[in-house]
């Protein structure tokens, strides 16, 4: 019955994500980062795409930049648009119907030296609510994680904050601009067993006892007074009353 | 070292009271239950006319003796898994058993009446052809192996090569068989396919060639499946393309002559590939001339060869299994034939006359939850009379082994599918039917208020006359000696006791075969086998239904999936009786690639279960109308994963409302670096009691309790000791982020995990200290929680706090589990299986990364112990005490009723349940709990206060009057 009107909003969604893709690739040449050049030079450029459709049926476009520095220690740095009045009606329509924000890159080797090397087949995806990006005013953190050879190995996105409570966001400023915070996660080496550090201690304890005899003192030469009082209380209470059935032993 | 181990050894005294069994507790709590495997060979000792043994050499490289009288165990000597430590060959003779091993690597000799080894011997490398006993004047002495390209010969008594002879043109010629009539001469026999035979004559004394000659023969293309040897040294064959038998007479060196069968009047049944079965029950003499010919699935015929021409001296029909006997100079065939649909018979055939000898016939019973008949061994005896006597052992296609005298009483079975559990899952026994009674008031419809008073005061009466007959039961028990109120556990009188400590554990195996066993004694209750199970068959066993929802019966349902194709079955079952359900799984006709167990129920209180096909079509089982409505209603809440190991993908979906799913994560791992090799999540059944840790300064330590994290392990391809690496990853299963990701480097596999609560700890195998460590990772939400009342994956904005430590530990494991109880209150352990047999019980505090390198004073008010880099051994761990369990491969845990009882099921070779108390039982009254004291006390304090209160009050009056 809606089938018509749904494949023309289809439709009018793709026109209109096609148009933002151009504007995007337009922005990005454009420049509004001076040093676009100098990155250029050093590290290599992948798109980060987003998408949000009202049927979730994914249409990735492009939202950003990131600009990856292979080497030892990879930096990755993000040059994002801001969402066109499209996209903020349409964010805001997703968000209303409960459907998801993706973004995706595709994925790459940190590592590698030309370009070629570097992209490889396929995209790493993730996803947050659409509803809990609206409500945090477009305030996400990324975190890209790669593997110990510099793989790119997975993507993920959260909003700050993450919950959806079903606030109104009236004003469409706050749904402009992007505010992300991106991270790059390299893989921790586990530790091992620390046992240079634990005889190193044991060594500093025996240290220490050798230094106060008081440690170095047997048992016996210790608490002889206990022991002593001890046997005393006991021989006297043994005198006093003989032992009754044997007691109970065991409990 | 040792001042270390020394030092750790007494922080562990300072922590830790003794936890072991006493020695009148051994066997009240746990049982074992050992088993050898699918037999490959058996042999009856037959050296001493009393003997009560059977020798079976099994696929699973056991070599063992069963008694025949009782079908235990005598002794096992259970070798190397995999082709190392294969059994090739078992020759018998006396009281010495050799067996040819791991492809022709090791020689061994055993002695049948203890079991111990005579001898070992490491033979020439080449793989193993055939090995044959070599006799010489009525007596053994030496026995011949057949390798690729030499064949060697060894003394029986010690093992000591005799001589040792490089085969000619080995190259080409493919030697085969090894024949020896007991003439002074080994005959060695090639072939070269569709060419000829090659006979060479080796001499025992000296190993020289006595003879060597090629005989034509075009249409052969394998010795040891078309050709044996009968009578004097006669070589016959059967060519299923010419349809003929050939013979060669080995000693005249002449050419093979062709005997049609039609000739004989015989026909071949279309597609079959005939086979030849010869007897020789001495080596020092030939074999017998008489032979078997298999013609058909069960069409056999008894051959004479009688100076070189074949008589026919019975045909067999129908016959499903035949075998020759021997006993004292008689030898007889035994045959196996078809009665009717659930039994078969067997009867002894005269191998001279091929006359049927009278009573001699036995019946087998095919148990209908078993399998048909595949082997039959047989024990003949001569009687008083001089007449033979028999038992016979039948296998069956689920691995049975069952032993039957005449006329076909059952002495023993022994179930040794139960040697290769697969999967299992411990079911709660079903109450008694006046329990289920009272149950099912709650169930039902009220009607009326009146009618309800009515029906409770009558169930309460009939729990009142259940009470008074127990105890009545239990006194007219104590007046009876104790051995005779052991009352036998059947599937009739099953109920759940008191503290839920009794359950039904189902069993699946890996030949398809499912049992449900007492947990409490170890008694198989009902078995059920399974056909059309693929070889390589994947099994995941569910609990849809637990016996909670009377009169509802339980239900488990069995995935059966077959790794090539995908494609999988359903076998859906009540778990307590073994019963298949009437009601009828769908029809998976596309391959299934994950499936999962939701909380949701159906009207009828059967969880859902959801299968996802390769086209990522999700199908529901059971799919009422009513689960339909449920799914489309939670769709946008069910999250599902799947994981492609081969090209590293890890990928998140979400279920749609028309049951399609769409993508919504995607996690690639390059398998060019490293390989997924397992993924672990958290047990659903799983409860955490406390929700943070209190520290020293009393604030409290919140633990990140994700239901959906998933520990994923991968191993680098790269295997050089120096630059392997295993890498853990947390990732959570809905939204597909990474929390933490951790590479151990120089370390490799075989990695063991166990992920529970907020902790993973795994095991492996570190290549620069050539050791066994253990790593434990556990997760933090910080001081505070972030949303306290329920936890969402998709709202969870900050990452854990990941704290991680190392301990070196002193043995090789083969598996790990984790301790599980009710309500998670009691504190937790490692079940960890160690390869020397033994399972350790290693309490979860020793694995604490918060274990603090420089003790403080708060430290000490946390109860931490004080790091040390090495895990101990402790033997009280050890809850199977001397009940080693072979090949443990799996660990199963399950909550009883009782907070402090966990019950433990190991499974290997070997089986054996016990039940573990991680914090002692601190809900339970000891054994010898001294009743009369605390009564006696009880009631004496009683009596004080009632006299002293009698006594206040005389006073209180005196003091008014005054």
């Amino acid at each position: 019955m809606d089938a018509p009107i749904f494949q023309l909003k289809f439709l009018v969604v793709f026109i209109v994500s096609f148009i933002v893709f151009v504007n995007f690739v337009y922005c990005n040449n454009g420049g509004r980062h001076g040093d676009s050049l100098d990155t250029e030079l050093s590290g290599f450029s992948v798109p980060l795409e987003h998408s949000f459709e009202v049927d979730d049926v994914a249409k990735f476009s492009v939202r950003g930049a990131l600009v990856l520095k292979g080497g030892r220690e990879p930096t990755v740095s993000l040059s994002q648009n801001q969402l066109s009045e499209e996209d903020r009606i349409k964010l805001k329509e997703v968000a209303a119907v409960d459907g998801l924000y993706r973004i995706r890159v595709p994925r790459v080797f940190l590592q590698g030296d030309r370009q070629t090397e570097q992209q490889m087949e396929g995209y790493l995806t993730s996803f947050v609510r659409a509803c809990a990006m609206v409500e945090s005013h477009l305030s996400d953190a990324i975190t890209l994680t790669t593997d110990v050879s510099g793989y790119l190995i997975g993507i993920s996105i959260v909003t700050l904050p993450g919950a959806c409570r079903g606030t109104e966001v009236e004003d469409e400023v706050d749904l402009e601009v992007f505010n992300t915070t991106l991270r790059v996660m390299a893989p921790v080496n586990a530790p091992g067993p620390e046992t240079a550090l634990f005889l190193e201690r044991m060594e500093q304890e025996l240290e220490k006892k050798a230094k106060n005899p008081q440690e170095q003192k047997s048992f016996f030469a210790k608490y002889w007074y206990l022991i002593l009082g001890g046997a005393i209380f006991l021989m006297v209470t043994n005198s006093a009353q003989p032992p009754a059935g044997g007691g109970r032993e065991q409990s | 070292m040792g001042k270390l181990i020394l030092l750790s050894l007494k922080f562990a005294i300072l922590f830790f009271t003794v936890e072991a069994v006493f020695e009148d507790q051994v066997g009240k709590f746990d049982w074992r239950q050992q088993y050898v495997g699918k037999v490959r060979f058996s042999h009856f000792d037959t050296h001493v006319q009393s003997s009560k043994k059977v020798l079976l050499a099994t696929e699973n490289n056991v070599f063992a003796a069963v008694n025949t009288r009782t079908g235990e165990l005598g002794w096992r000597h259970v070798d190397k898994t995999g082709p190392e430590g294969n059994i090739d060959a078992f020759l018998q003779y006396g009281q010495d058993a050799v067996l040819v091993i791991g492809n022709g690597r090791l020689l061994r000799s055993w002695d049948i009446n203890v079991g111990g080894l005579n001898w070992e011997v490491v033979l020439d490398s080449g793989s193993f052809q055939s090995a044959c006993l070599v006799g010489q004047q009525n007596t053994v002495k030496q026995v011949a192996v057949l390798k690729k390209a030499a064949i060697s010969l060894h003394y029986l008594s010690n093992g000591h090569q005799k001589w040792i002879e490089n085969l000619p043109d080995s190259e080409t010629v493919d030697y085969q068989t090894v024949y020896s009539g007991g003439n002074g001469e080994v005959y060695v026999l090639g072939v070269v396919p569709h060419s000829h035979i090659t006979v060479v004559a080796y001499s025992v004394e000296d190993g020289e060639i006595i003879k060597q000659y090629l005989v034509e023969a075009p249409w052969l293309s394998n010795l040891q499946v078309s050709c044996t040897v009968v009578s004097q040294g006669v070589l016959t064959c059967i060519d299923s393309a010419t349809v003929s038998l050939y013979t060669l007479d080995l000693h005249a060196q002449s050419q093979m002559t062709q005997m049609p069968l039609q000739t004989l009047g015989l026909e071949l049944a279309p597609g079959f590939h005939p086979t030849l079965v010869s007897s020789q029950p001495n080596p020092s003499h030939p074999p017998l001339s008489e032979f078997l010919l298999q013609l058909g699935p069960d069409h056999y015929l008894l051959l004479q060869l009688n100076n070189g021409h074949v008589v026919t001296l019975r045909d067999l029909k129908p016959a499903m299994l035949v075998t020759f006997v021997t006993t004292g100079d008689k030898t007889v065939a035994a045959v196996m034939s078809p009665k009717n649909r659930t039994a078969c018979s067997v009867n002894l055939f005269s191998v001279e006359t091929g006359r049927r000898l009278l009573d001699t016939t036995l019946i087998f019973n095919i148990d209908p939850n078993g399998g048909k008949p595949e082997k039959l061994f047989v024990q003949a005896f001569l009687k008083k009379d001089d007449s033979v006597g028999y038992r016979v052992m039948v296998q069956t296609e689920d691995h049975t082994l069952t032993f039957l005298q005449q006329p076909g009483r059952v002495i023993w079975t022994r179930e040794e599918a139960l040697s290769d559990v697969v999967t299992m899952e411990m079911v709660d026994l079903p109450l008694t039917g006046t329990q289920a009674e009272l149950e099912g008031e709650f169930g039902k419809k009220a009607d009326g208020l009146m009618s309800m008073v009515l029906k409770r005061l009558s169930s309460q009466f009939v729990l009142l006359q259940a009470w008074i007959s127990h105890l009545w039961k239990l006194f007219y028990d104590a007046r009876k000696p104790r051995s005779q109120v052991k009352n036998e556990v059947t599937i009739e009188n099953l109920s759940r006791d008191e503290f839920n400590l009794q359950k039904m554990m189902v069993m699946v195996t890996a030949s398809g075969k499912l049992f449900g066993i007492d947990s409490n004694t170890g008694s198989i209750l009902w078995r059920h086998n399974l056909d059309n199970i693929p070889a390589n068959a994947a099994f995941k066993l569910m609990v849809q239904r637990t016996t909670a929802h009377f009169p509802h019966p339980p239900q488990c349902t069995l995935l059966i999936k077959d790794k090539d194709t995908g494609l999988a079955t359903l076998h859906v079952f009540n778990p307590i009786f073994g019963k298949k359900s009437h009601i009828t799984p769908p029809a998976l006709t596309q391959p299934i690639l994950q499936s999962l167990i939701l909380p949701l129920m159906d009207q009828d209180y059967a969880k859902v279960l959801l299968l996802v096909d390769d086209q990522y079509k999700v199908s529901a089982f059971p799919s009422t109308k009513n689960v339909l409505q449920q799914l489309q209603e939670m769709a946008s809440s069910i999250f599902f994963f799947l994981i492609d190991s081969s090209q590293g993908r890890l990928s998140g979906y979400r279920l749609r409302t028309d049951l399609s799913t769409e993508l919504i994560w995607e996690v690639i791992v390059p398998p060019e670096v490293q390989r997924i090799v397992s993924v672990k999540g958290k047990r659903p059944n799983e409860h955490v009691h406390s929700q943070g840790r209190v520290m020293g300064d009393r604030s409290v330590l919140y633990k990140y309790l994700n239901p959906n994290l998933l520990a994923v392990v991968t191993e680098s391809t790269d295997t050089h000791q120096e630059r392997s690496f295993i890498a853990i990853l947390l990732i959570d299963g809905v939204t597909g982020r990474i929390f933490h990701e951790a590479v151990q480097r120089k370390a490799r596999g075989p990695v063991h995990v166990v992920h529970s609560e907020n902790w993973v700890v795994y095991e492996y195998w570190s290549t620069k200290s050539r050791r066994n460590e253990f790593s434990v990772i556990e997760l933090y939400e910080g001081m505070e929680l972030y949303n306290s009342t329920v936890f969402s994956s998709l709202d969870r904005p900050h990452a854990p706090q990941v704290l991680q430590q190392s301990y070196i530990f002193p043995s090789s494991i083969s598996t790990m589990e984790a301790t599980l109880t009710e309500k998670g209150i009691t504190s937790r352990h490692l079940l960890i299986g160690l390869s020397s047999g033994g399972i350790l019980s290693l309490p979860k505090m020793f694995l604490d990364p918060r274990r603090p390198e420089i003790v403080s004073e708060q430290i000490r008010e946390e109860n931490l112990i004080p790091y040390a880099p090495e895990l101990l051994i402790r033997t009280e761990w050890f809850i199977n005490y001397n009940q080693t369990v072979s090949r443990v491969r799996g660990i199963y845990t399950a909550p009883s009723g009782l907070e402090s009882t966990c019950l433990v099921v190991a499974y290997g070779l070997d089986i054996y349940q016990t039940r573990v108390y991680p914090s002692k039982q601190f809900d339970v009254l000891k054994d010898d709990y001294d009743y009369m004291l605390i009564s006696s006390v009880l009631f004496a304090l009683f009596f004080a206060t009632m006299i002293s209160k009698r006594l206040a009050e005389v006073k209180l009056l005196n003091r008014a009057w005054r």
